[in-house]
């Protein structure tokens, strides 16, 4: 993998303030000319000239983009646009794939997570990650919560249960667990495993919660509960969401991107986005003409 | 026709076929071993029946009829038997005679010319001896503490019981004697000269050296002592367990006096009822399973060799999980999965293959000789020339039989951490745990059921593994067993017994092949019954394992 850390000293308030415009210099050359109006918003992580790389796939062009702080970000596009990709790259899951190579910069909070000196083990504690699939560990509910804590070596009683106890009282969960705490996780059903591994997430008190097409394997009831999480948690955290379902990205999210073939193409407010595309493109997917 | 091949019935019936053909064979082998072998320890009848004997003279036999067969007169006349012109076909009966001191053989074939019905005299008893096999006979008179009291005296069967009873008990507590006291002051003994040697092997000199003689000296003194004190309570029981008497009289008419210090039981098999009988039965089994051997393993029980298994796929056990684990973990999660990689994995499977008596011949030379002299030479160096762990023995047989084990233990772990779901993996990563966290925390508890599996299975190739054991430390008779109370307790170094190799043993290697048979049999399947219960054990360990794991791999 190879990192380039040419800037070191990124300002944290570069983009807090005016008007920004993000540009977009990888994708379709009628992209440059949009901007979108940030202008409440504190960014959270900012993208620089990213490119992925799979072997010698280029899987990212050049994607410059702005996640603001404490909003709901959502990722579209077609299957294989490489908005999980994207996503992954934000807690560097991608180092797992042996073959990945990144160029560009992702930066938190001013510093660039892609930097030689960063702990990715620190790192991933302060964006935290929940999968598509519900992936609980063989361990009880109360564990399973527990399990970052523990790794941070918080072991006192007191202190895990409280943790515990907030945390699926944030995902919503408290009330319908609270009786079986020490039973297997794997008891519960789909819907209450992923509110599990939301509550896990939480409880280390990440700053940044991506989540990977989170409802995809849930049904309606238990994606509705997810979506009201979300829409509670952006209360403290800032959140990347990725979804195959508009409808979803519609209502939970606050700014939406588009992405198409690796290519960043669009990215604004979900309402102008829905409402009034500034592509032709993104409207022919947004009303279902392809993708 | 055509439709019916469609169907898929043929398939159904082909593959229920090989089941139930499977089912019988198994069913016929175990079947087979249970009756031949678990037959012997009932008590048969003993019959008494007049015969025609070679020379022509007609004499009384007593003893149990094993099988009886039928040949052809030619055969019977090859043998050296008389046949009559007239017959083409003969049947003869396999009698044990028992009485191997008077008459040379104890299995005797007669054949049906001339022969008497059988008759089953209640008289005709059964003794039980520590050396020479059974004694077949009829009781004349029993002369216990200075008293002769005959066998037509109401008293006779509850005196001789009891008498037997105490001679037994006697020798019981020689035993103990022998084994545990006189053993540890051996033992002691034993240090003692290890002490001495060594101080002249490091060849300390002045005060220290007088110092510690002075104290092997007495210690020695005291040993002695102790020695001859256990010495005389020895002597006053042998002459005590030599006190009773019984007189009884053979099949061909003469008497003998047989020392009830001899005797392990005396029966009267044909007074017995069936509830007796199976009384008996179990009395006979429970003394196959927990005594020693006698009589070049044709006689006693078989525990030294049952212990011996056990106590080596145990030690097996603790030597191959960690080892074939922590290289399974390498193997999959660390070692980059390059060409490399790829060949030591192919190695390692092939190595499964490799005949099992190579790994005995690498286990003799290497371990036995290179490690074993090597570690002589260094801790044990008082003791040479004999060897300690230079001689094949318990934790060289353990040993190779891990590295036999070993490709399989590798092989189920890396399948079972290659069956981990990616996305609890990276569930844990993804909450900031290192990827030893990972492994450690999630990822290995939940292989722990393939682990056992492959456990599992080493269990089983490892305890009816024979032939590299013959080269590494299982022999015929071992005096002492690897586990008792002598400090460390533990004993890797001692040679041990082995089901399969008492089997290969008893059944080619022994002098008496007629009494040998039904051990071999009865060995076999206390052999399958204890492989089947450390499988059933470790599998019952896996299935609670993977009830707590359960859909972690859905």
């Amino acid at each position: 993998m190879t990192t380039e850390t040419d800037s070191m000293n990124t300002q944290a308030g570069d983009a807090t303030e005016g008007k920004l415009t993000t540009p977009f210099a990888g994708g379709l050359a009628e992209n440059r000319a949009h901007s979108v109006d940030m202008a409440d918003e504190t960014t959270k992580i900012e993208v620089r000239d990213l490119e992925l790389y799979y072997g010698n796939d280029r899987t990212l062009k050049n994607i410059n983009l702005l996640i603001p702080e404490k909003k709901v970000t959502a990722f579209i596009g077609p299957s294989g646009c490489g908005k999980s990709t994207l996503l992954r790259c934000f807690n560097r899951m991608n180092d797992l794939v042996d073959t990945c190579r990144i160029t560009g910069q992702i930066i938190l909070d001013g510093k660039n997570i892609y930097d030689r000196d960063v702990d990715v083990a620190e790192l991933r504690r302060s964006v935290g990650m929940v999968f598509q699939k519900p992936n609980p560990f063989p361990k009880s509910i109360y564990e399973n919560v527990a399990y970052g804590l523990r790794l941070q070596g918080v072991h006192g009683k007191r202190d895990l249960d409280e943790v515990v106890e907030r945390s699926l009282r944030a995902a919503a969960l408290w009330d319908e667990v609270k009786d079986r705490l020490n039973d297997n996780a794997f008891g519960m059903s789909g819907g209450q495993q992923q509110r599990l591994v939301i509550a896990r997430a939480i409880a280390i008190e990440p700053e940044v919660i991506l989540l990977d097409e989170p409802a995809s394997a849930l049904d309606p009831i238990s994606t509705a509960k997810v979506e009201e999480l979300i829409y509670e948690l952006k209360e403290q955290y800032t959140i990347v969401i990725v979804t195959h379902n508009m409808q979803q990205a519609a209502r939970v999210s606050d700014y939406t991107a588009f992405m198409y073939l690796g290519d960043l193409v669009e990215f604004d407010h979900t309402e102008a986005i829905f409402t009034n595309p500034a592509l032709k493109q993104t409207e022919d997917y947004i009303t279902g003409r392809y993708g | 026709m055509r439709a019916w091949f469609k169907s898929g019935t043929p398939w159904v019936w082909l593959n229920a076929g090989a089941v139930a053909v499977c089912m019988i064979m198994v069913v016929g082998l175990i079947g087979l071993i249970a009756v031949r072998g678990f037959g012997h320890f009932w008590p048969s009848s003993v019959a008494e029946v007049e015969i025609v004997d070679r020379d022509g003279s007609r004499r009384l036999v007593l003893g149990e009829l094993v099988r009886s067969q039928t040949v052809t007169a030619a055969v019977a006349r090859d043998a050296g038997n008389y046949v009559p012109e007239d017959t083409a076909q003969i049947t003869r009966y396999l009698f044990k005679e028992g009485n191997r001191d008077q008459t040379g053989r104890d299995f005797v074939w007669h054949t049906e010319v001339g022969m008497q019905p059988f008759r089953y005299p209640d008289n005709a008893f059964v003794i039980e001896r520590r050396e020479w096999g059974n004694f077949y006979g009829y009781p004349l008179h029993l002369t216990s503490a200075g008293e002769t009291i005959p066998a037509t005296d109401v008293r006779f069967w509850n005196t001789l019981q009891t008498a037997t009873a105490r001679s037994i008990k006697l020798h019981d507590e020689i035993e103990a004697i022998e084994r545990r006291r006189i053993g540890r002051i051996n033992t002691d003994m034993e240090r003692l000269r290890l002490d001495k040697r060594s101080l002249e092997l490091r060849e300390v000199s002045g005060a220290e050296r007088v110092i510690e003689e002075t104290r092997i000296a007495e210690r020695s003194r005291e040993l002695e002592i102790e020695y001859q004190a256990l010495r005389q309570e020895l002597d006053l029981l042998y002459k005590s367990t030599f006190r009773d008497t019984l007189r009884m009289l053979t099949d061909s008419g003469d008497e003998v006096d047989i020392s009830l210090a001899m005797v392990v039981r005396v029966t009267a098999p044909n007074t017995l009822s069936v509830i007796d009988k199976a009384g008996e039965y179990l009395v006979r089994l429970w003394e196959f399973l927990t005594h020693d051997p006698r009589e070049a393993n044709t006689e006693g029980g078989i525990f030294p060799a049952i212990f011996g298994t056990v106590t080596m796929v145990f030690v097996m056990s603790i030597m191959v999980t960690p080892f074939g684990i922590l290289a399974a973990i390498y193997l999959r999660e660390y070692a980059k999965q390059n060409l490399m990689t790829r060949i030591i994995r192919i190695s390692v499977y092939n190595l499964a293959g490799v005949p099992s008596i190579v790994y005995g011949v690498f286990g003799l030379g290497f371990f036995v000789y290179f490690l074993g002299g090597s570690i002589d030479q260094m801790f044990y160096e008082a003791k040479l020339p004999a060897p300690t762990f230079g001689t094949p023995g318990l934790f060289w047989a353990s040993l190779t039989l891990a590295l036999l084990t070993l490709p399989i233990v590798i092989v189920s772990t890396e399948e079972g951490l290659a069956r981990i779901p990616s996305t609890i993996r990276q569930g844990s990563l993804a909450l900031g745990a290192t990827k030893a966290e990972t492994l450690w925390k999630v990822v290995v508890p939940l292989a722990t059921p393939a682990m056992m599996t492959g456990l599992i299975l080493a269990i089983a190739r490892a305890a009816g593994e024979v032939a590299p054991l013959m080269l590494v430390g299982v022999v015929k008779l071992a005096p002492t067993l690897p586990v008792d109370g002598i400090f460390p307790y533990i004993h890797l170094e001692r040679k041990i017994m082995h089901l399969g190799f008492h089997i290969y043993d008893v059944g080619f290697q022994s002098p008496n092949v007629e009494a040998a048979r039904p051990l071999v049999y009865a060995t076999a399947l206390v052999l399958v019954f204890l492989i089947v219960a450390l499988n059933l054990t470790a599998i019952s360990i896996r299935n609670r394992l993977r009830e707590r794991y359960r859909s972690a791999s859905d």
